[in-house]
């Protein structure tokens, strides 16, 4: 049983900024359906009295103190980025897309 | 669609709508350092100096949560009435854009750690108006964009664009009210009213510099009309950063009159963020909303659960300061003022600086004068707020102290409030430097007296003869002569012993 279309991989990959062929669409989605189902699978054994979990290790409340740590100096910072420009990271302009 | 938007006259509108709000408030705390790694929290730094692994979002870097961040929204949501989440995550927000390096920003989604609350926000008649708090979540900011090439650092047509990640990661609160439905005609004012409140709350509790023009603090305007008659809640949009308080009364107030013309018209509003112009008082379209959200929002494995203890939290409420209204209901008592003298005060934005006046040795009644009256005046002269003029409460305390030991006349106390207005130092200064001291010395007054009479014969003859009021005549003089520097009662004392009456 197919569980996720072409359409959504499709919308996906847009989302994520991916660049993904019409080949490559049939075949993720098909790969994309056996992973579902697999994980699908864990919904049968998961009774009502078991709550969903999203971290492994049964811990809460881990917190720092609000003291300023050392970070990276400006010169570290911007090392690795393709570009920069004025002490800033320089990025190909933004189209059609507003924070 | 043309340039400018077809607009319905407001009382039409009324007629015809009923408005409801929802307003998102985003508060930057004001933490030593971000919400996720030990970076300073600092405004106006040099670009990408106050960045590390875990903000600039590099691969295998850890966050872990300011705990003073959290004791701020625990305390926020205690003062805006909220309960406390007994337990709480923190979710990934997916977006890719620039200014969040990671490419998601770690926020809190149907898990939000305090939630169901309310905010009593005082309009401008003293009417007190509820307005409902929704959630209160924590979030970080993200970093600055700006945009090269193109019209004046707009997006639209730029180059490129230059990102400072200083801001990345800075603990930041979201403020969400419930849909706001019987604010009726009064809806931009309700709008104004309450982010003013909060932000006078957030204030007192020193949990944010909250400064709009900084971005401390700014307000998302979401306005849609329902018919009516109708229930159903029309399409809304988002007016997004509106950075002043007055704006945010102009933007509702556009919003209303834009949505009303085009439902009137039989076409549809389109849900989407606008941008308000400060100039025009217009907004205009952005983003459309149906396209941009779908963040996938999933809980965030590299943070574990907030579970707040009940007696941390009941520790946090202790923490909590006298609220903006309870210190209003007892500056009306101490300073015994009527419910419109106490509305003006707070209207003008006063309050704190009358206190403080008054903390200086001045008496209530003439801190108030000053604050409510002249300067008042004067910051409105100068479009600004009362705080912001650039005079203390010490140093109107201090005229207030020469005007009552006679060293000033209350004209002479306006010139050295100027004077210390105009950035010409204290009022100590402003005297010393104009030498506006009151003129008591009798030597110097007698000689202006003694001209006076001369100049006015018939006057002098009158008081001479027991016509004491024509004196008012000779201490006239004897003012405009020493420009209002005399002390006019021992002008006044000069002239009658002159004239043998005393």
């Amino acid at each position: 049983m197919s569980t996720i279309s072409r359409d959504e991989v499709a919308h996906l990959a847009g989302l994520a900024r991916l660049a993904v062929s019409e080949e490559e669409l049939e075949k993720f989605s098909g790969q994309l359906d056996v992973i579902l189902d697999a994980v699908a699978r864990v919904g049968e054994v998961a009774a009502d009295e078991i709550p969903p979990t999203s971290h492994a290790v049964p811990v809460t409340n881990v917190f720092r103190n609000d003291e300023v740590r050392e970070g990276l100096s400006r010169e570290q910072a911007l090392r690795s980025a393709p570009a920069t420009e004025e002490n800033r990271f320089r990025v190909p302009r933004i189209l059609n897309e507003e924070a | 669609m043309t340039a400018v938007a077809e607009i319905m006259d407001y009382d039409e509108v009324l007629r015809n709508f009923d408005p409801v709000l929802g307003l998102e408030v985003h508060v930057e705390l004001s933490t030593a350092t971000k919400m996720f790694c030990g970076c300073a929290n600092e405004f106006g730094a040099e670009p990408n100096t106050r960045v590390c692994p875990v903000c600039l979002g590099m691969p295998g870097a850890l966050p872990v949560v300011n705990g003073t961040a959290v004791e701020s929204a625990i305390r926020i949501g205690l003062a805006l009435n909220c309960q406390v989440a007994e337990w709480c995550r923190f979710a990934r927000k997916n977006y890719f854009y620039p200014d969040m390096p990671k490419n998601f920003q770690t926020s809190q989604y149907d898990e939000p750690i305090v939630f169901d609350g309310h905010l009593d926000v005082v309009l401008d008649d003293g009417e007190t108006f509820r307005v409902g708090i929704e959630r209160a979540h924590m979030e970080e900011d993200t970093g600055k964009s700006s945009h090269v090439g193109g019209a004046a650092g707009r997006i639209h047509g730029a180059e490129h664009s230059l990102l400072d990640y200083n801001r990345a990661g800075v603990p930041l609160i979201e403020i969400v009210t419930k849909p706001i439905t019987d604010a009726g005609e009064r809806a931009p004012e309700v709008a104004r009213a309450y982010v003013t409140a909060l932000r006078d709350l957030l204030r007192s509790m020193g949990v944010s510099d909250v400064r709009m023009d900084q971005g401390s603090l700014r307000c998302d305007a979401n306005v849609s009309l329902t018919p009516k008659g109708s229930t159903r809640f029309g399409t809304r949009t988002e007016t997004k950063n509106v950075n002043s308080f007055r704006s945010i009364e102009r933007a509702v107030r556009f919003e209303m009159r834009r949505h009303a013309a085009l439902l009137n018209e039989g076409a549809e509003i389109v849900q989407e963020t606008r941008h308000f112009d400060e100039s025009s008082g217009e907004t205009s379209s952005g983003r459309r909303k149906e396209e941009a959200e779908d963040y996938r929002y999933f809980p965030e494995p590299d943070l574990v659960p907030i579970a707040p203890s009940r007696d941390w939290v009941e520790q946090l409420r202790g923490t909590l300061p006298e609220m903006p209204w309870e210190r209003r209901r007892r500056a009306q008592e101490q300073w015994e003022l009527s419910d419109e003298e106490l509305r003006d005060l707070v209207n003008a934005g006063a309050l704190d600086l009358i206190a403080a006046t008054v903390d200086a040795g001045a008496s209530p009644s003439e801190a108030r004068s000053w604050w409510v009256a002249y300067l008042t005046q004067r910051a409105n002269e100068r479009g600004g707020e009362l705080a912001s003029l650039p005079i203390t409460p010490e140093q109107v305390a201090r005229v207030i102290e020469l005007v009552n030991e006679g060293k000033l006349t209350h004209k002479l106390a306006r010139q050295v409030v100027d004077g210390v207005l105009d950035g010409r130092g204290g009022p100590d200064e402003v005297i010393a430097a104009d030498e506006l001291e009151v003129v008591s010395d009798d030597s110097s007054l007698q000689a202006a007296v003694d001209e006076a009479l001369a100049a006015q014969p018939d006057a002098a003859e009158k008081i001479r003869g027991g016509k004491v009021q024509a004196a008012g005549a000779i201490v006239g003089a004897v003012m405009k002569a020493t420009q209002g520097q005399a002390d006019a009662k021992r002008v006044r004392e000069l002239v009658l012993a002159a004239c043998g009456q005393q």
